[in-house]
């Protein structure tokens, strides 16, 4: 386990060479440098991983062990006795994660060559992705939730500089101020938490002593939520959910990786981390998270339903997904497994969730990535009838579609299903809000399908420019996730991961599974009846018996603008501005007074400074005079 | 036994009149010559304390020595700057030297 160290290392020394040296690299061995580290990276995860989960004897309670292979102190905090730990930590969930990132990363390494070929920065693009893979995977190993915060910071700033890789494109610009601005004011939030969290329990680590929190327990609450709501921005839960489709500006593969695959999931894997103390200190914060989660879901979902750019719809897609994930963790209401009610169940389904997850929406990306390539255009109106022109970048495609519609045998049926079992052993009517959110998922999920590789091909763009389908570097890693979401769903991920650490089988719920298959089916078929052809006219009267509704959907229900009024017109005008005044006129002015005062007087008395030494000299005697008269009377 | 008010009365009169060549000389090498004056007043003084008030001790002589080797330095540099001075103006008299002023 003394390897594990290797796995951060390794990308930070390739982002040093990179990002310092990237210059004097061709692309192909800039490219070759990281996809070789990631590799290495990646062995060492699985090696860890199979280490981890096959040859680590279990405690007597069948508990898999937590291991710390590295933990040192690396600051002093100022209240006593706490301190800032920086470490290894290997878990069920942290190797869990290590497998999931470094299997991400390594396809979107692959992918890229061919993606961003010939492409200005390249060496610079992957420098920023060894960083981001680095700071991604000391999040997940962390020892303490501080050493957690700062690769946690780490992510969201390789978050920012990859969203921002076009950086002579406005949009792309805007964008990723965006993502760095909303995410910053959702961390604050974090740090706060965790402040209150340490002062209050006298610690930052993870293995959450009894004694310590019976004092503190009063304030966990509190922390819980703000640290929630510090995920919640990374996580694009709602309201704080408006970066992410916009940072789809930024390349397609890191979209897969960051903002798909890795990085979102950090506020769903935060939750998870301190799942004993929310389930213990705080079941009803995690129910409120819950119900935030289930609110997030369906507004993605409503929203993707009418999106015409085929990143936001993954995008919101992306956010209802974690929004399942999150009403997952939510729904949990005891710690130990094995009961006959399913309290803790959640948890488990959550990780599967995320897991399978990672993997069909990196897959669906990337497969967007390739068709992006092929006609150069983010927009449905572009595509059309590819099917025959891009068959591998169909089948994945497609294969990734049924994931997360929940068709088995694909992954995305097993954990979905373990949620929306949680879902209704929690209160029934959770259940049936996901089963509707997953009826909507297949329906967007197949309308983008049909929009993308059916109907109307658009022949005068393609005549202009045929598309073709993309190199084997683009559709390796494609057809590699595509097998993984096909075995994903038999991994019997029970016995790996629970809250409690103790393996048990997962049990389908036919009664769930079967309802949600049946409605599942029922929504691709509607999805069919309306996309398939060469016109919509079905589709297109929808819309326009419901203009409003779709207008408002399309337009994601204008939060962006009433986020925009609120910080222009509100915060900007009746605060910022009077402050700015404030600042410029009472406090600059009153520096400029004294810069002034001094001037003015030293203008008066320089006729001192004569020049004549002897003068100086006369009025150095008299003042020793004066000073010995001083001394002499006193 | 000569008495160590006369001394004294000695070094105070070199040393006034150190300080008044000072202020009224107008020529630099004269002010320089003021100087001297004034810091043999005060080495004298030191011989002076030490040989009368404490003659066990060498304190006083060796800081007399002390001064005597910091004055010389001190009238290199300060001859040296005269130099340059007349260079710049021609002249050494202190009332002609008005430049370095605000």
């Amino acid at each position: 386990m003394e390897s594990t160290i290797l796995i951060l290392l390794l990308p930070f020394f390739s982002f040093i060479l990179l990002g310092v040296f990237g210059k004097w690299f061709s692309h192909k061995a800039a490219g070759l440098v990281g996809t070789a580290v990631l590799l290495a990276v990646a062995a060492l995860s699985y090696a860890t991983a199979y280490t981890y989960f096959f040859d680590t004897a279990r405690t007597a309670e069948g508990v898999l062990p937590t291991l710390v292979p590295y933990n040192f102190e690396w600051l002093p905090f100022f209240v006593e006795g706490l301190s800032f730990d920086m470490g290894i930590m290997l878990d069920p969930i942290s190797v869990m994660m290590l497998i999931v990132i470094s299997t991400v990363s390594l396809m979107v390494h692959i992918y890229s060559f061919g993606y961003m070929h010939g492409e200005r920065g390249f060496q610079r693009y992957y420098a920023f992705l060894s960083l981001f893979t680095m700071s991604m995977l000391g999040l997940v190993v962390a020892t303490n939730i501080f050493q957690m915060y700062m690769f946690w910071e780490l992510v969201g700033v390789s978050s920012y500089l990859l969203i921002g890789f076009y950086y002579t494109s406005p949009a792309a610009i805007a964008a990723s101020k965006k993502a760095f601005i909303v995410t910053r004011f959702a961390d604050m939030f974090f740090l706060i938490g965790i402040l209150i969290y340490g002062y209050y329990c006298r610690s930052f680590g993870f293995e959450f002593n009894q004694a310590g929190f019976a004092q503190g327990a009063m304030m966990l609450p509190t922390a819980l939520f703000l640290m929630f709501i510090g995920g919640a921005g990374k996580s694009a839960m709602f309201p704080l959910h408006i970066w992410l489709p916009d940072a789809m500006e930024g390349p397609t593969p890191v979209s897969a990786l960051i903002h798909a695959a890795t990085m979102v999931v950090a506020g769903v894997f935060q939750i998870a981390r301190l799942f004993p103390l929310w389930i213990e200190y705080a079941p009803g914060a995690l129910h409120v998270v819950a119900w935030v989660g289930a609110f997030t879901a369906f507004y993605a979902a409503a929203v993707a339903c009418c999106q015409s750019d085929i990143k936001r719809v993954l995008a919101f897609s992306t956010i209802s997904q974690i929004a399942f994930m999150m009403v997952s963790l939510g729904v949990c209401t005891e710690y130990t497994t094995g009961h006959e009610h399913v309290g803790s169940l959640g948890y488990m389904a959550s990780m599967f969730h995320l897991f399978t997850h990672a993997m069909f929406k990196a897959l669906l990306f990337l497969g967007a990535g390739c068709i992006i390539h092929a006609v150069h255009s983010n927009e449905m109106s572009a595509m059309g009838g590819l099917r025959k022109y891009m068959p591998i970048t169909h089948i994945t495609f497609l294969i990734a579609c049924l994931a997360i519609s929940g068709i088995p045998p694909f992954s995305g049926f097993f954990s979905k299903d373990e949620i929306l079992t949680a879902a209704f052993a929690y209160m029934p009517a959770m259940g049936w809000i996901m089963t509707a959110i997953a009826a909507m998922t297949a329906f967007y999920m197949f309308r983008l399908y049909f929009g993308i590789f059916w109907g109307t091909e658009n022949k005068e763009l393609h005549a202009h420019h045929t598309p073709h389908e993309a190199p084997l570097t683009m559709t390796f890693p494609l057809m590699f996730l595509a097998v993984v979401t096909c075995v994903a769903g038999f991994i019997p991920f029970g016995h790996f991961v629970s809250a409690d650490g103790v393996a048990y089988d997962i049990h389908l719920d036919w009664g769930v599974a079967g309802t949600s298959i049946v409605i599942a089916v029922a929504s691709i078929f509607l999805a069919t009846y309306m996309y398939i052809g060469e016109r919509q006219p079905k589709a297109d009267a929808m819309a326009e018996k419901f203009s409003k509704l779709h207008q408002w959907a399309y337009k994601r229900f204008y939060l962006d603008e009433v986020y925009q009024y609120i910080t222009h017109r509100i915060i900007f005008a009746h605060v910022s501005k009077p402050i700015a005044w404030f600042d410029r006129h009472v406090v600059d002015g009153f520096f400029n007074f004294l810069a002034w005062g001094t001037n003015a007087l030293s203008f008066q008395i320089r006729g001192f400074q004569s020049g004549s030494v002897q003068k100086y000299a006369y009025v150095f005697l008299l003042g020793t005079l004066a000073l010995l008269a001083i001394m002499a009377l006193a | 036994m000569i008495q160590i008010e006369y001394l004294l009365i000695v070094s105070a009169v070199m040393m006034f009149a150190g300080v008044f060549g000072f202020l009224t000389r107008r020529s630099t090498l004269a002010i320089l010559l003021s100087v001297e004056l004034m810091l043999n007043a005060t080495d004298l003084n030191f011989a002076v304390f030490n040989r009368m008030l404490y003659p066990d001790g060498y304190e006083g002589y060796f800081f007399a020595l002390f001064s005597i080797a910091i004055s010389a330095a001190e009238s290199a540099i300060a001859i040296a700057i005269m130099i340059n001075i007349y260079r710049m103006i021609k002249n050494i008299q202190v009332d002609e030297l008005e430049k370095m002023k605000w």
